[in-house]
């Protein structure tokens, strides 16, 4: 019976090793390729840690001139269509929530399934038409195709769970409508919040489809810059790599860090997806 | 703001259900501006010769007769529902053995768990440069890990034949985590009382997770394979990112081809109908699902819905 017990245990050892090594072989040799001089990304067998460090090559992304233009136009696109999409979608939750309208989810559905280049075509001609390209705007109104959907789908989810009885107490004692959401059912709703808040930032920072279509070269986000860097320097995968840990990382931070509200927006937003 | 009306009422007076239309509106405007609006643009756009730079003339339904002669969105079609099939099946087979897994207790499953989930996260352009390089016949790294076991090396994304093999085994990393936190959900709702009169009965534990555990996720399961399905057709990133469509046009999908269409040879109106085509494609293929859901009668259990 011991030895029985042994076995599994070696058996689910094995399994959690298979299952996370894909994941984790590949961010270390993402790391390994972004410390690399271009002779240790070059030879044959590959080695992984080398004997000397290229911290340069992050140098060499940091130092580039417009690196931290492409830094601040992710941050305020992300920033703004984040908040933006709370902004609107938090009261919305609510209200479809309070309203019973189920049927209205359907046009968020829909806005889940439409792939983002059907947005992209009429959109452009709209932007280009009242003379927005070549600013930030195209980008911060488009990705709230992404962010405003997942903001209204978590909060309707959110204040359906949350109980009426204090709503309606509030109510009777004569407070707006306004005034038992602000204070009500608002500080119950922070959880929800800090989900949507945190799958719109992780969505609309990786967003890359509207960025190669919106973005002209002094407004590109960073994954759109990454992706141009591809075709400019091919050889170099040093700074490459190190470009790409520098884009990813703060998602990856922010994965580990918020586990917990990542995982109970999408297995809630998924299955109630479908 | 302005609701002295519903804020004066005598205190005494039977309290009505408000309305909460004010909530609601800003949403509305915005929802009606940035994706209906965009809807019924496109099909307006499909109906004419449209493009950029010259007068746009009606032309009903023409830029819809012309998709099945055109050679390469036919061939692109093809090239979707390979790729979705591949891309459905192996993240539901890897994502349901993971969820079981991860079902079990041990050490740092919360840890292990995080850095699990982080390719789904990652930005998609990042880890599609990396798997470029990774793909690299001389110098990636994984026909290193082939000669270790003794195996030829392959071509991966450079080769007509692989390269679509290779797409859906970055699909298959990036989006076997989904599939497994849907399914751990499923798992985590089953009662342990079948498991007990299952051991008692002398079942081992294939047989449990054969005549148990697998009809009770089978609905979860279903789940996220219309989710991984809805995602792998419109799959863009990493198509775009590692092979732009090639080599020559043999991982084009509609989506990449309809990116072409639009933005390379800026033929609007023939973009807006592959858009309205792929569109009813997808929410064709969604509709037979839930309907075969319906049909089976499968409940979920921990939606609040």
């Amino acid at each position: 019976m011991r030895l029985r017990t042994l076995l599994g245990n070696l058996g689910l050892a094995l399994g959690v090793l298979i299952i996370v090594s894909p994941a984790i072989l590949f961010f270390i040799w993402m790391a390994s390729l972004s410390i690399k001089m271009e002779i240790d990304n070059a030879s044959y067998p590959p080695v992984l840690i080398p004997t000397q460090f290229a911290w340069e090559n992050y140098a060499s992304v940091f130092n580039s001139n417009r690196f931290t233009t492409y830094f601040f136009n992710s941050l305020i696109v992300t920033g703004s269509a984040t908040l933006l999409a709370l902004l609107i979608g938090v009261p919305a939750g609510y209200g479809i929530a309070r309203m019973q309208a189920h049927k209205s989810t359907i046009v968020i559905l829909i806005a889940r399934i439409t792939p983002g280049l059907s947005y992209l075509i009429p959109l452009f001609l709209l932007f280009q038409w009242v003379g927005l390209l070549g600013t930030l705007w195209p980008q911060i109104i488009i990705h709230l195709v992404v962010t405003v959907p997942i903001a209204i789908w978590i909060m309707i989810g959110y204040f359906e769970t949350t109980p009426m009885e204090l709503e309606e107490a509030a109510m009777i004692d004569g407070a707006t409508r306004w005034q038992v959401f602000r204070h009500v059912a608002l500080p119950i709703a922070k959880p929800g919040i800090a989900v949507a808040f945190i799958l719109a930032i992780i969505f609309s920072w990786n967003n890359f489809v509207f960025g190669i279509v919106l973005a002209s070269r002094g407004t590109r986000t960073l994954p759109v810059a990454v992706y141009n860097m591809i075709s400019f320097d091919q050889l170099s995968w040093g700074p490459l790599a190190a470009a790409a840990l520098i884009v990813t990382l703060p998602v990856l931070l922010l994965t580990v860090f918020a586990q917990r509200q990542i995982v109970a927006g999408l297995t809630d937003g998924a299955v109630k997806g479908g | 703001m302005s609701n002295h009306q519903t804020a004066t009422p005598p205190p005494r007076k039977a309290w009505r259900v408000p309305s909460y239309w004010p909530f609601v509106i800003p949403a509305l405007i915005v929802v009606a501006g940035i994706i209906v609006f965009p809807w019924l643009f496109t099909i307006w756009m499909s109906m004419h010769e449209w493009k950029v730079g010259a007068p746009t003339t009606f032309v009903g339904l023409a830029n819809y007769i012309r998709l099945p002669s055109d050679p390469r969105f036919v061939e692109a079609v093809g090239h979707t529902i390979t790729y979705t099939l591949l891309s459905v099946i192996l993240p539901v087979i890897f994502g349901t053995f993971a969820a079981v897994i991860f079902h079990q207790k041990f050490p740092f499953r919360g840890f292990l768990r995080g850095l699990f989930i982080m390719p789904m996260m990652a930005t998609p352009v990042a880890v599609a440069l990396v798997w470029t390089m990774m793909f690299h016949p001389q110098l990636g790294v994984l026909n290193y890990i082939l000669s270790l076991f003794g195996l030829p090396a392959e071509l991966w994304v450079f080769h007509p034949g692989s390269v679509i093999p290779s797409l859906v085994m970055v699909e298959t990393w990036q989006w076997t985590p989904l599939v497994m936190l849907i399914v751990l959900g499923g798992l985590s709702a089953i009662p342990s009382e079948p498991y007990e009169s299952a051991r008692i009965d002398g079942a081992n534990a294939w047989q449990m997770f054969r005549y148990i555990t697998l009809p009770l996720i089978t609905p979860f399961i279903f789940v996220a394979s219309m989710i991984r399905m809805i995602d792998a057709v419109k799959s863009f990133d990493i198509i775009f990112a590692i092979t732009q469509g090639g080599p020559g046009s043999a991982s084009e999908t509609i989506n990449l081809y309809l990116y072409s269409v639009a933005f390379v040879y800026y033929d609007i109106g023939y973009g807006s109908a592959i858009a309205v085509v792929f569109f009813v494609l997808i929410v064709v293929l969604a509709a037979i699902m839930l309907y075969m859901r319906q049909r089976l009668h499968w409940n979920q259990t921990g939606g609040a819905a």
